[in-house]
């Protein structure tokens, strides 16, 4: 079972943080441990997700869709009918709960699109937690709405003006304030991604999603899909829903991750696609760098993909062939969220509708008697202003 | 024989402590970078930590991080880094403890860096995010170079991993005196001895302490009881503050001999 004791998805993962940090490291994952084998949290979790996140999510088929790509029959993962709008909540809610069992009463987090930020301000608001969050400022400008709602529930939003002023670097900042605190205070990382034992943490508490999608689909077509399609920026809702189909070879697996003005343009986020192995925040994994290991510079339309690295998972999944991953730019994007909203009344996050993007590729290249899944991550509410502005569309 | 362990056993034999300068490279330009060194050589400093820019320094206060952007906006590669260290080979043979992230030297190459940086006249390393659990392969190949490995250990370190890093160490070991990222701080933490003492039983190597440092009060008390002090974020200040002024190297010289003397106990009363 990967991860191996240390962390490592193969030649990816482990653990690369400054030593302070690691005997928190250590305490996390060891009280992981006896947490989910603790009945009584597994039913506490359970409860939450159930009768607070509102799980388990729809799966639903998607036949004006269907027709209009003519192709593969889609179905459609509802996480973002999940409380707050999106996935984020799984693994929020998840690790509130350990900071609780650990004693830690404040939480930091870092945000890009806001999601995970609004996910963890609501855990800290129903456990009564301090929360801080850290977000870059110019995705505090392109994701207003979310910042407005993390401060409403009562965190503090610490905007993060160094660097790309991104996800990046309020990672960063993350991992600075969590160095300083360490004694007081859990991080709860948001995505797949961090040293060990994040990434199989995360992994852990968004499997939800996948588990669920299998007996759905089993349930719906009696047997499995062709393919599952998520996207990927950290990589938790992909590995959420991948990662209870890794054993089921004739599954594919297809993360998207976000070609932002085009490959060649050198303004885009597509890690696995355009990027080679590196160290960033704590674990090993796909990085986009430059020759001389310097971090590069991404863009992406969409906060929640503009980042530079990748879960180690994902990589490892990359490598051993058992995934695939493609990229999509902005403009595919668009006609993504464009199909969504109106062929099937969704309007999605501009981070799940790169995934729709590349499923209009793909439905109409597998025939009919085949079906596919798309993981609808998120809501597109936070978006309305980046999306109005570029299609251009008035009051 | 190695400069750095050299430079500990003369320390050890004369009864005398270490005062480390850490420098960015190439922050403001490398003309500056040298001439602050063999300031800092002239002022009897005992080693130079040079700093290899990194892009996402997230063990770095602000200062650092600063230093790190102006020195990559001013187009500082890992090789120009190395360039520098084969320069101060010109005019003196002070220690030099190359200091960076993982990141570029894994990208550069773990068995080429070493080699590199062995040549060009370095004298060990400090790797900040790598871990002694990932190291195996960066503490042969620094062996194979004959470059010192430095390991940090913090507050929060249990004894099994202060034991770790200290058998790993070949440099010194790097005590993080408190937790929390690099940056100049009025205090030194009231639990500091202590740590240092606790460190000092555990490992064979020399201790050394940084974080924090930068007022000779604070190395006066220091060198009490650890091997050497570190100081980094105030000297970067220095930097900036007199940065493209003539009074730079010489008021470089006045912190340095001030920092260098406080090591020094013979005749002054312990302060605190």
């Amino acid at each position: 079972m990967l991860p191996d004791l240390l962390g490592h998805f193969g030649d990816f993962g482990g653990r690369y943080v400054p030593e302070t940090l690691v005997p928190a490291l250590d305490e996390l994952a060891s009280e992981y441990e006896k947490a989910i084998a603790d009945e009584w949290f597994n039913r506490e979790l359970d409860g939450y997700l159930k009768d607070y996140v509102g799980r388990p999510t729809p799966l639903y088929y998607a036949s004006r869709l269907t027709e209009a790509l003519g192709g593969a029959r889609i179905y459609i993962k509802r996480e973002d009918l999940c409380h707050t709008g999106a996935h984020k909540i799984n693994n929020a809610i998840g690790q509130a709960l350990l900071a609780k069992r650990m004693g830690k009463r404040r939480i930091i987090a870092e945000t890009g699109a806001g999601q995970h930020g609004v996910a963890t301000a609501t855990a800290c608001a129903l456990f009564g937690l301090d929360c801080e969050v850290y977000m870059g400022e110019e995705d505090i400008h392109r994701q207003a709405l979310n910042v407005y709602r993390m401060k409403l529930l009562g965190a503090k939003v610490v905007p993060v003006t160094s660097g790309t002023k991104t996800l990046k670097d309020a990672t960063s900042e993350s991992i600075r304030d969590w160095v300083t605190n360490v004694r007081t205070t859990h991080y709860i990382i948001g995505s797949v991604i961090g040293p060990h034992p994040y990434p199989r943490i995360v992994r852990d508490f968004q499997s939800v999603i996948g588990k669920e999608t299998r007996s759905q689909c089993l349930e719906k077509e009696g047997r499995l899909p062709n393919a599952i399609i998520a996207c990927v920026g950290g990589g938790s809702n992909s590995m959420g829903i991948f990662y209870s189909f890794i054993k089921d070879k004739e599954v594919r697996l297809i993360g998207v991750e976000a070609a932002g003005k085009g490959l060649d343009s050198g303004e885009h986020c597509a890690t696995l696609t355009a990027g080679e192995p590196g160290v960033l925040h704590g674990c090993k994994s796909f990085l986009l760098q430059n020759e001389d290991g310097q971090v590069s510079l991404t863009h992406s339309i969409s906060a929640g993909l503009d980042y530079p690295g990748v879960g180690p998972e994902h990589s490892y999944l990359k490598t051993s062939g058992r995934a695939e991953y493609y990229s999509i730019t902005d403009t595919e994007a668009l006609e993504g969220f464009k199909i969504l909203a109106e062929k099937e009344g969704l309007i999605a996050a501009l981070e799940s509708s790169h995934a729709m993007a590349h499923l209009m590729k793909l439905a109409p290249t597998m025939n009919k008697e085949t079906y596919v899944v798309l993981n609808l991550s998120g809501r597109g509410d936070k978006d309305m202003d980046t999306i109005c502005k570029v299609l251009q569309i008035g009051l | 024989m190695n400069r750095l362990r050299e430079k500990f056993a003369e320390l050890k034999n004369s009864g005398g402590k270490a005062i480390i300068f850490y420098l960015m490279a190439g922050d403001p330009d490398i003309p500056t970078t040298l001439a602050i060194i063999k300031a800092l050589d002239e002022s009897g400093v005992d080693a130079i930590e040079l700093g290899i820019p990194f892009s996402d320094p997230m063990a770095d206060g602000p200062s650092i991080q600063a230093a790190a952007h102006r020195a990559l906006d001013n187009g500082i590669t890992v090789r120009k880094c190395l360039d520098v260290v084969r320069s101060v080979r010109e005019f003196s043979s002070i220690p030099i403890v190359l200091m960076t992230y993982f990141n570029p030297i894994l990208h550069y190459g773990i068995e080429r860096f070493s080699k590199d940086a062995g040549d060009a006249g370095a004298d060990a390393t400090i790797l900040t995010d790598l871990s002694p659990e990932e190291a195996m392969d960066w503490v042969s190949a620094s062996k194979r170079n004959d470059l010192g490995t430095v390991f940090l250990v913090a507050p929060t370190s249990t004894n099994e991993r202060i034991k770790k890093a200290g058998d790993i160490s070949t440099g010194f070991v790097y005590c993080v005196s408190r937790t929390g990222v690099t940056g100049a701080q009025s205090d030194t933490p009231a639990d500091l001895p202590t740590l240092v003492n606790h460190v000092k039983s555990m490992v064979g190597a020399p201790v050394c302490v940084g974080f924090g440092i930068s007022e000779p009060s604070h190395v006066d008390e220091i060198t009490r009881y650890a091997d050497g002090a570190v100081v980094g974020s105030a000297l970067v200040n220095l930097i900036t503050k007199y940065q493209g002024s003539e009074k730079l190297i010489g008021e470089v010289k006045k912190y340095a001999l001030a920092m260098k003397n406080a090591t020094r106990h013979d005749e002054k009363p312990p302060r605190k």
